[in-house]
């Protein structure tokens, strides 16, 4: 690959705490290699905010390999920015070009509230998650692994729903704030499963009562959550996650 | 101080079983009233809190992340090892106890390693009723790989995403427990100290890293699970935030450290790029299987290596290890790595990297894809397109991260690797129950020394972890609780808790008051470059007193020059890096000492001063076939305390994989 280095414009979304009101800053970042990583490019201008005395930008980062989901930057109006089945972390600064503009915001949902700067808390992910994705099965009561074989289709398709990182880009970059992906691919990945039968009906509707409570949106089938998804999270997953639904609706008696 | 490890007398077969025959309990009503704080959600702590809460005790847990899930176990790629012969290779309980304690180059305890051994099978039976998605064949029934340092094949995985679905198994099973009421769960949370009272560890002081309050948490015990401190060297493939904080402050509390310079260099790395860089990526020793690592034969080569005919390449871990080849255990396979690039064979710009090249496998592959789909005459493009596919299916992920990093795809040409640390084999030091010098203060996970010895093999840290916390911890956590059943509630009121908060509370505003000029990062940098310079791959006498000595210039610039910008009481990751910083550079210090009292080389730590004339670590049984445990005694000042090591059933040799 050839390198290069480049001059950009950054305008960052800078607010104190989830009590006052935020605004975009504008910093100049210069000397940017084309092999940096974009939290990279954050690093080297938060270094120099420190050394000049004034604050640096608050983000949420972690693994810096695109597994842990923690990073959540909204880059130049997209989800973890312009490469497609990425993460801010893994998105490099080849991307870019010398002179650009780039404006960088938090997460915008309503069942994400900022924390500071581009911050945001996804505590509602875990509540939905605590409503129901997972199969109750206590510590020691497991059968021999192999005593159930599952079919390898749907072993592998409940492997790529399960391959969700928890990020939140499909509620950021859904207009309607829904979590409908997220909690799709986990009631998928447990549906598939015949470990997961046996709760099938009471974890669809659970999940989805909770999901409901934290506010998050509707699905109105645009598809933008599995464009943005940085793992490639299908929306066959949501068709299922409405399949479940449904029949759980029809055959549940009130208990 | 004599060191008991606590080892259950008897065969070393029935230990476990026996142990756990006779072990206390404590019945249901008791479990309701006592408490424990588990710090750390990793795969350790996750299972343990779960496993714990499903007893019924009152659990707390403890996480710097936004998320439990988001634990660094959550990015470990190739699998976890379990002795189920699935695969009728001849793989036992006895085999995977051999494998790894001769893979740890017999540095690690024969018993806990025989336990983790007899409880991996429960792991895989537990992680697929839990519907964790493991890699399948047609027939349904769970698909397995080789990995370094063995010649079976025992690896359970899923895709190149093992650790993430273990980890959101144990992360459903603790939120289930969150759901019930038995586990309450601080996210955002860092633990700055262990609360100490009779000398038993009674609760922790833990910082709301939201708004910068300090907490007092009570609890009749305290598990730590906070993983490695691989970060010590700046740049390693653990997350930034991964820190030896919570572990540090229980060693500056009385839990002896073991064998701290223990450090794991992992061989297949993504190479550093530039001053730039944060963190480092690695690519699945899995990758191994497939891919064959290769060097020119001349040096300071500068063709494409698509040009390096094949006569010219030297392909020198199938050269030098005939016997295991491109799967010899990862510290080998590191330093053959460094020797090549040491000697000027070194390829990429910065020469430091050698090729993991699929080029083979992907051909090899192709053609059977091709036979078993009946095209007799495919040419060249469609077998590498089948093989392709196939290779594509095993380490998709890992390509595609590949190529995202580096902007090079690595089904055309060869990945550039370089060793980088990955691992840390030392930690708290622990008895057979886990617990460690602190009664009531246990270790899980990475966060102990116990099973790896001096090198882990490729596959054990997730299979650690969930021994630890699924099936170790709820047993040997009874037996220390079964005589705290009298002890009630101690409010966090008592002095210990204040004096310990005041404590807490007096650091914090010493670092935010240093008002200096230089940034935590550059001391880290800083901190990472004495210790990847002189206690990494290789170490000598010199090297190692003049890294103490330096270390301790670094310790007192920090605390003298740092520049912490914002305040205590607000969402401040410059701060909460600060003090990780700080506890970094203490350790590291530690490190050295004990790389230097070590003057032989074993698994991961290579002295130069100790080894063949072919260059392979050379061990020194007579003098040093002990655990180094070390007692801090303040200030720069440690005891040495010896865990003599005995082993009744692997007798140790010299390792070859030739």
């Amino acid at each position: 690959m050839e390198h290069y280095n480049m001059n950009l414009t950054l305008k960052v979304w800078r607010q104190k705490n989830n009590q006052s009101k935020g605004k975009f800053e504008t910093y100049p970042v210069n000397n940017i290699s084309s092999e940096m990583s974009f939290l990279e490019m954050i690093d080297v201008l938060n270094e120099k905010l420190i050394e000049e005395g004034n604050e640096p930008i608050a983000f949420d980062h972690d693994c810096r390999e695109g597994i842990c989901g923690m990073c959540s930057m909204f880059i130049n109006g997209q989800a973890h920015g312009p490469w497609q089945q990425n993460t801010t972390c893994q998105l490099h600064m080849r991307a870019f070009k010398d002179g650009d503009t780039i404006v960088v915001e938090p997460w915008r949902s309503a069942a994400f509230p900022v924390v500071k700067d581009l911050v945001v808390d996804r505590s509602s992910f875990d509540r939905i998650i605590q409503a129901g994705g997972y199969i109750s099965v206590n510590t020691g009561n497991a059968v021999d692994a192999n005593a159930i074989p599952i079919d390898k289709k749907d072993a592998d398709d409940a492997f790529m729903a399960a391959a969700c990182i928890g990020c939140g880009a499909c509620v950021a970059t859904c207009k309607n704030g829904s979590a409908m992906l997220f909690v799709g691919a986990k009631v998928s990945q447990l549906a598939l499963l015949p470990q997961g039968a046996p709760e099938k009906e009471s974890r669809v509707l659970n999940m989805i009562a909770q999901m409901d409570k934290e506010g998050f949106g509707n699905c109105t089938n645009t598809y933008a959550c599995e464009a943005e998804c940085p793992k490639g999270i299908s929306v066959s997953n949501i068709a299922r996650l409405n399949a479940e639904y449904l029949k759980a609706g029809l055959t549940t008696e009130e208990k | 101080m004599a060191l008991d490890a606590k080892i259950p007398k008897g065969e070393m077969d029935k230990k476990w079983t026996d142990y756990k025959g006779h072990v206390k309990l404590v019945n249901p009503a008791n479990k309701r009233k006592l408490e424990v704080i588990v710090v750390g959600t990793g795969l350790a702590g996750a299972s343990a809190a779960a496993s714990l809460g499903e007893l019924g005790y009152k659990v707390k847990a403890f996480c710097f992340q936004d998320s439990p899930r988001r634990a660094h176990s959550i990015a470990a790629q190739g699998g976890i090892n379990a002795a189920k012969n699935y695969q009728n290779d001849g793989d036992s309980v006895f085999r995977l106890f051999y494998d790894t304690v001769k893979g740890g180059d017999y540095r690690a305890r024969e018993a806990n390693v025989h336990r983790l051994a007899e409880v991996s099978t429960s792991i895989i039976d537990q992680c697929v009723a839990q519907g964790v998605p493991f890699a399948r064949e047609y027939g349904g029934l769970l698909s397995n790989r080789s990995f370094g340092g063995t010649q079976v094949q025992r690896t359970f995985y899923a895709a190149g995403q093992t650790g993430q679905q273990l980890l959101l198994g144990a992360y459903s099973a603790l939120e289930r427990q969150v759901a019930l009421g038995n586990v309450k769960m601080y996210s955002r949370h860092e633990m700055l100290d262990i609360v100490k009272i009779d000398g038993k560890a009674r609760g922790i002081i833990a910082r709301n890293l939201v708004n910068g309050k300090t907490e007092r948490h009570f609890a009749h015990a305290v598990l730590l699970c906070s993983g490695g401190y691989g970060n010590v060297f700046y740049l390693s493939t653990n997350a930034m935030g991964s820190n030896v904080t919570a572990a540090w402050k229980a060693h500056k509390k009385g839990a002896f450290f073991g064998n701290p310079c223990f450090t794991q260099i992992h061989p297949t790395c993504i190479p550093v790029s530039g001053d730039h860089q944060s963190k480092l990526t690695l690519m699945s020793e899995s990758l191994r299987n497939d891919g064959r690592i290769w060097v020119p034969k001349q040096k300071n080569d500068n063709r494409k290596p698509t040009d390096i005919p094949e006569e010219e390449r030297d392909y020198y871990l199938e050269r030098r290890y005939p016997a295991f080849g491109n799967l010899v255990p990862r510290d080998v396979a590191s330093r053959a790595a460094k020797e090549r690039c040491d000697e000027g064979y070194g390829v990429g710009t910065t020469k430091m990297a050698v090729y993991l090249d699929f080029k083979d496998a992907i051909m090899r592959y192709g053609r059977t894809e091709a036979g078993k789909t009946g095209i007799a005459n495919a040419d060249e493009n469609k077998i590498f397109e089948l093989g392709k596919q196939v290779v594509e299916e095993k380490y998709g992920n890992l390509f595609e991260m590949y190529e995202k990093i580096t902007g090079e795809n690595p089904y055309l040409t060869p990945m550039r690797i370089y060793p980088a640390v990955h691992y840390t084999m030392g930690g708290l030091w622990v008895d057979y129950e886990l617990q460690t010098t602190v009664p009531g203060l246990y270790a899980l996970g990475e966060a102990n020394f116990s099973d790896h010895g001096a090198n882990r093999l490729g596959a054990s840290a997730l299979m650690q972890g969930l021994a630890d916390g699924y099936f170790v911890i709820p047993y040997t956590l009874g037996n220390y609780l079964a005589d705290e059943i009298r002890t009630s509630s101690i409010s966090t009121d008592h002095d210990a808790f204040i004096q310990t908060e005041k404590e807490v509370n007096e650091r914090l505003s010493k670092l935010m008051n240093i008002k200096g000029k230089q940034t935590v990062e550059s001391f880290h940098k800083k901190l990472g470059k004495i210790m990847w310079d002189k206690c990494g791959m290789a170490r000598n006498e010199q090297g190692l007193k003049q890294a103490i000595d330096e270390i301790r210039q670094l310790k007192q610039e920090f605390w003298s020059d740092v520049r912490i910008p914002g305040e205590i009481n607000e969402f401040n990751p410059e701060l909460d890096k600060a003090g990780r910083v700080a506890d970094f550079i203490e350790l590291g210090e530690l490190m050295c000492l004990d790389a230097l009292d070590r003057n032989e080389s074993c698994g991961g730590h290579f002295r130069e001063e100790s080894q063949t004339e072919d260059g392979e670590a050379k061990r020194d049984d007579d003098n040093f076939s002990y655990v180094a445990a070390w007692q801090n005694n303040g200030d720069s000042q440690w005891t040495l305390h010896k865990e003599g090591l005995s082993f009744e059933i692997v007798k140790p040799t010299q390792r070859s994989y030739k």
